[in-house]
């Protein structure tokens, strides 16, 4: 199998920071994968190699076979960069932002054209695309962004935290623009701080913390590790009896049960669904829960199995 | 090579459209420049006048619209270290560097479009100037020659200007370190006034130094020989105004060029 991205120890460092500290990874053609970390893990400095926007100190950066220290120009056409500010001109209309990008990619200005419109139909701003982009919602600059890094058909798209900072309606109309894109046969590498994200759009993840890579693996395997979402529930204790029977019953194991405070939690196993399973038999039993929530694993939950420290700590700069 | 051509028309059209889109641009472009030539023309002229030689025909005015057009395209060529800046911090420049482009072309394209913005400049100049009663002395071709002259020195400081953005890398940075330079080389010229009433060693500046080189072409071509100072010639103040502008560029481009590589990295 032949590894479009990969990496074999590189390292970085800025003065004194190390930012990437011997990252060997690589990852197949036709998949997303997920590079989950907190802030200033060195996802960032990371993408920027392989984009060729930085050079490393040591190892190697390979991408679709090219060396991109020793032939950064070859590489520049096979990948698009969609960086972690959306860097779309706002001086500038949609269209025009994404037709200047295309012939910068080397299209002929026809070629551009046809290829914007297209481009425009499917991120859904087509209304949009003749006004300036300074008027434009963080969203749809986002979406933009996102176009005008695959004019160029590139074979490999590096998105660097593509939803951070935008609304949870935007965030999901990326989503589905990416895995869109995927399933047309785009690479895609992309780079996420919430773990929710990196589960549903890739089908491989990497965890980076400190400029290395702790742990890589399927969506599945990280979650068995982290453990999936639970349901808690907090109920009056004179009725946690009742309240461990019944969620036994929905979990097909025994809850975990702390008698003192009355809190109880189970695996949601079929994550919304379980939760409504047991507010319905709470209420059925007459059971008023004092509280009640699905917790989903976050980056912290998989920072405190991995390494033993919430995601937070470490944050030094 | 015809990718480079179409790349540098790409993202010269593109600063072209910013230029003409980010009103304050277009503000400072106009509007400061005519203040410029309207205060000093009513403000100094009348001390000055007395001073000047026989071929401003006894006008400030036509010994300043010279020195002026220097002036001019020189506080615009600042405008290439902040739009680069501006273009770093966005991250702009970031994807032009992923693009599979001609590498030159973002810098070429910037300060060709600054430059054209400075023709645009230096032209509502002369057209106001000739409003306020400036007229030239010499030929049409003189100034026309005058106004090229101008703008290739606008564009050869539109290099050194680059080089000070990438080094400066944000637009704060950027203004400040970008006006450094600006305001000896435009106050301490024969822009305003001539060199003579200046201290010895002002003047041992003042008289060598790039700003009034081109300031004493553009006037010897607009005024005639009268206009310069004893022993120089149009021709020999042409001379050295070409001169500055290739030895700006040739010690500039590479500097820039080395400079956007190493931006960010
Ligand atoms: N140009 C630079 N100069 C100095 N230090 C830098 C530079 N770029 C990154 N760093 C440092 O390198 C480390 C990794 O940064 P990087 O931007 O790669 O992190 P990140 O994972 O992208 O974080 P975030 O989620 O905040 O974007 C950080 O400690 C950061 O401060
Ligand atoms: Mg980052």
């Amino acid at each position: 199998m032949t590894l479009v991205v990969a990496t074999e120890s590189v390292t970085k460092r800025f003065g004194s920071v190390v930012a990437l500290d011997g990252v060997t990874f690589g990852f197949e053609a036709g998949i997303v994968y997920g590079l989950l970390g907190p802030n200033g893990a060195g996802k960032t400095t990371l993408i920027r190699i392989l984009t060729t926007l930085l050079r490393p100190d040591s190892g190697r950066a390979l991408v679709d076979g090219i060396d991109v220290v020793a032939q950064p120009g070859p590489a520049r056409s096979r990948i698009g960069l969609a960086g972690q500010s959306a860097a779309v001109d706002g001086f500038l209309t949609g269209r025009e932002n994404i037709e200047m990008i295309g012939r910068l990619y080397g299209l002929t200005a026809r070629e551009s054209k046809r290829r914007t419109e297209e481009i425009l139909e499917r991120i859904g701003l087509v209304e949009a695309a003749d006004r300036l982009v300074r008027t434009y919602s963080g969203g749809m600059r986002r979406r933009l962004d996102l176009a005008a890094s695959m004019v160029g058909r590139p074979r490999v798209l590096f998105l660097d935290e593509p939803t951070t900072g935008i609304d949870p309606r935007s965030r999901l109309d990326i989503w589905e623009l990416i895995e869109d894109l995927v399933s047309d046969g785009t690479t895609i590498l992309l780079t996420t701080q919430y773990l929710e994200e990196a589960d549903r759009l890739a089908s491989r993840i990497g965890v980076i913390d400190n400029g290395r890579l702790i742990v890589e693996g399927t969506p599945d395997e990280l979650k068995d590790r982290v453990g999936g979402a639970v349901v808690e529930v907090s109920v009056p204790t004179d009725r946690v009896d009742e309240a461990t029977a019944a969620l036994k019953e929905i979990a097909g194991e025994p809850p975990k049960v702390d008698r003192v405070s009355g809190h109880l939690s189970i695996p949601a196993v079929r994550g919304a669904s379980t939760l409504v399973a047991v507010v319905r038999r709470l209420d059925q039993l007459g059971i008023e829960p004092e509280d009640i929530a699905l917790h989903k694993p976050t980056l912290d939950d998989v920072f405190l199995t991995l390494t033993g420290h919430p995601a937070e700590a470490e944050v030094t700069a | 090579m015809t990718r480079l051509v179409s790349d540098v028309v790409v993202i010269t059209r593109r600063n072209l459209l910013r230029n003409l889109r980010l009103p304050q641009l277009v503000l400072f472009a106009t509007v400061q420049p005519v203040m410029f030539l309207v205060l000093f023309n009513y403000v100094f002229g009348g001390s000055i006048g007395l001073a000047l030689p026989p071929a401003a025909g006894g006008r400030y005015i036509n010994w300043l619209i010279p020195g002026l057009l220097v002036q001019v395209v020189t506080f615009g060529a600042a405008q290439t270290a902040l739009g680069l800046t501006e273009d770093l911090k966005s991250g702009v420049i970031d994807r032009f560097r992923s693009l599979p482009m001609t590498r030159a072309a973002v810098l070429a394209g910037r300060t060709l479009a600054d430059s054209a913005r400075n023709g645009f400049v230096v032209a509502l100049m002369l057209g106001v100037g000739a409003v306020m009663g400036f007229r030239y002395q010499t030929g049409f071709l003189g100034l026309v020659s005058a106004f090229l002259l101008a703008l290739g020195f606008g564009y050869s400081f539109s290099w050194v200007m680059a080089t000070i953005g990438l080094f400066a890398k944000d637009p704060e940075t950027a203004q400040t370190a970008g006006f450094l330079p600006l305001f000896p080389l435009v106050f301490a010229s024969s822009v305003f006034v001539p060199t003579q009433t200046m201290p010895g060693w002002l003047r041992a500046f003042a008289d060598h130094q790039p700003v009034t080189v081109i300031g004493n072409a553009a006037r010897g071509l607009i005024l005639g020989e009268g206009a310069l100072p004893a022993g120089h010639t149009v021709a020999s103040e042409v001379r050295g105004a070409i001169l500055w502008i290739g030895l700006i560029l040739v010690v500039f481009v590479p500097l820039a060029v080395r400079a956007y590589r190493r931006a960010v990295a």
